[in-house]
């Protein structure tokens, strides 16, 4: 930036970096304790003050969680409500984000005020459990699914995004003969490409963190997601319970409640990687913004 | 147009002029149809199941024919001691959340902007976005394992190092500061994007003005970038309150365990616990119904404030 450096500008650079690397260990360490702390023996963790090494690296902790058929199922819910759900959410917004974009649409002011008064009231926790009771849903899959299948959020971003594309490119689709169904999936997807991943992955997390449906519709622990698992087994501390296979039922040591924290952290730290990339390329930026 | 065709022409080519007009989208139309469905069944059919809030709600009797009550379920709220305590938690957290959370972006947002060496930057980025991927679960449960008295990090140091343990988990006077720093260190670095995004807008010109008149760097930050991003903190400050109000469950009630309850129960957690589980429909309804009222009044009002001081505000 600038050559020669000032005094002053230099003792707020050393503070400033000093000051950033000390956040980054706050944000960090947490999560290589846990981590390391997964793969130490319980006496080593019950005996002295543990915070990275382990003496004895051990996968005690794995080894028991993966014996039982809870940890497998629970996964497989998780997996297949965020597959499912974000599928369906991208599907319904996209279309819908769409349509609200075409002004010579009558009733398009109504439905866009009506979707964003539903983020500044909502009818609460109550009557949405009600309707979904009534609906049938409740120990359904579909009931961690459809209550929060579009997010008015994500639709305002994805409709304007829609709106900011090139106007000739949709007219011109529709002069050659191209329906509104073709126009919008062969010439307006292809071309939003950016929008559409990051949505999909905002979907996805969404899917994947999410514990408040579960625990208010789904009182059948086979079909508990991984969330509500692990809440079980780290904060109830009533271990396995939801597994019939062990009807044992003793608070889980401190490594099997880590090792629980890796198993349902991992995944998101997978996908981590190709979310930064799009937030890394601005696409995220330039929709918050809009 | 538009009006000299209604002059003109009577009414009913109006409507068959219109009735065309809806023909023709009549695809846009099935496009829109799933998330109308959506919007109508998931949130505007629980706007119209707060009635039930001013009846005796019968399950097997449904909305129609339960009896109603008038404001009963409201006087029995405003009477019960655990409103006022109810009332003053979701306040407490609230506003703790807030003041305490709002600085935090905005100053990790002007430490990276200061940041020469781009790879340091992007790391520092790189770490800081991760937790909010994270779900609430997962970072409540780091924390348990990190204070538990049985083989926490926390208290083992504490002893190593000579002092009492502590129960943070169970003492209820570290629930509120636990939860706030949770709130922190789960969001803090996310929230810099948006602000990033509005620092980098800034014209570089009014930097190097600065430096010629003598400015240090922190008179730069608090002269030029500050208030190039008043109106982007403003906004997602009023943002942020809608949602602090309306999204506080999931993480609230993974805090709350009995021995924090006197401090920690807001109203939404009040309303699962007696609605969902006891089955209290009608009278949680109104503490929910409530609960909407505050957080659009506090929406609202911070709208108008930021009006008033000739900001735009978010409506």
């Amino acid at each position: 930036m600038v050559q020669d450096k000032t005094l002053g500008s230099r003792l707020f650079d050393i503070i400033n970096y000093t000051l950033l690397t000390i956040v980054s260990l706050i944000v960090f360490l947490p999560f290589l304790h846990v981590v390391m702390g997964s793969f130490a023996t319980a006496e080593e963790i019950a005996r002295k003050p543990f915070i990275l090494i382990p003496e004895h690296f051990s996968l005690n902790a794995y080894r028991y969680i993966l014996s039982t058929n809870a940890i497998f199922r629970a996964l497989g819910v998780s997996v297949g409500i965020t597959v499912v759900g974000t599928f369906i959410s991208m599907f319904v917004t996209s279309m819908m984000a769409y349509g609200l974009t075409r002004r010579d649409l009558d009733g398009r002011k109504t439905i866009n005020f009506l979707v964003v008064f539903t983020m500044l009231f909502s009818g609460g926790l109550i009557p949405s459990f009600l309707v979904v009771m009534n609906l049938g849903m409740i120990d359904t899959y579909w009931s961690m699914i459809i209550p929060t299948a579009v997010s008015a959020f994500n639709l305002v971003i994805m409709r304007s995004f829609f709106a900011n594309l090139p106007e000739g490119i949709e007219e011109s689709a529709r002069i050659d003969g191209c329906s509104d169904f073709g126009t919008f999936f062969k010439i307006v997807l292809p071309l939003s490409t950016a929008v559409l991943a990051t949505i999909s992955l905002f979907y996805a997390v969404q899917y994947w963190n999410s514990y408040q449906n579960a625990i208010l519709y789904v009182n059948d622990a086979n079909k508990w997601p991984l969330q509500v698992l692990l809440r079980q087994v780290v904060l109830v501390a009533s271990g396995f319970s939801a597994d019939t296979t062990h009807d044992f039922v003793q608070p889980p040591e401190q490594t099997v409640k880590m090792a629980v924290i890796v198993v349902a952290t991992v995944p998101i730290l997978l996908v981590y990687p190709f979310l930064q990339k799009y937030f890394a390329k601005g696409a995220l930026v330039g929709s918050v913004k809009g | 147009m538009e009006l000299s065709a209604s002059t003109v022409a009577p009414n009913p080519k109006r409507t068959s002029r219109w009735k065309k007009r809806v023909l023709r989208n009549r695809y846009i139309y099935l496009m829109i149809l799933p998330g109308l469905l959506y919007f109508a069944l998931f949130k505007y059919l629980p706007m119209w199941g707060l009635l039930i809030s001013f009846q005796e709600y019968v399950p097997t009797k449904g909305v129609m024919n339960s009896p109603w009550v008038g404001f009963r379920q409201f006087h029995r709220l405003f009477s019960d001691p655990d409103f006022w305590n109810l009332f003053r938690n979701t306040l407490a957290l609230f506003f703790l959340n807030i003041v305490f959370y709002t600085p935090m972006p905005i100053v990790l947002a002007l430490m990276l902007n200061e940041v020469g060496r781009t790879a340091f930057k992007r790391i520092v980025q790189t770490i800081v976005y991760i937790p909010h991927f994270l779900s609430w679960v997962i970072v409540v449960s780091i924390t348990f394992v990190m204070l538990t008295l049985d083989g926490g990090i926390v208290n083992d140091m504490l002893q190593y190092f000579g002092f009492h343990e502590i129960n943070f988990l169970l003492d209820s006077a570290y629930a509120r500061p636990i939860y706030v720093i949770q709130a922190i260190w789960r969001e803090a670095g996310w929230g810099t994007i948006v602000y990033l995004a509005a620092i980098s807008a800034i014209d570089p010109g009014l930097y190097e003005a600065a430096r010629m008149d003598g400015a240090g760097r922190l008179r730069q930050i608090w002269h030029i970038t500050l208030p190039a991003i008043r109106s982007v903190v403003i906004v997602l400050l009023i943002l942020r309150i809608g949602s602090v109000i309306d999204h506080s469950f999931e993480h609230v009630y993974l805090v709350i365990n009995s021995m924090n309850r006197q401090v920690m129960d807001i109203f939404d957690t009040y309303v699962y616990t007696a609605g969902v589980q006891q089955g209290q429909y009608s009278y949680t309804t109104a503490v929910g119904f409530f609960k909407s009222f505050i957080g659009l009044l506090l929406v609202m009002l911070s709208n108008w404030l930021a009006r008033k001081f000739g900001e735009e505000g978010v409506y």
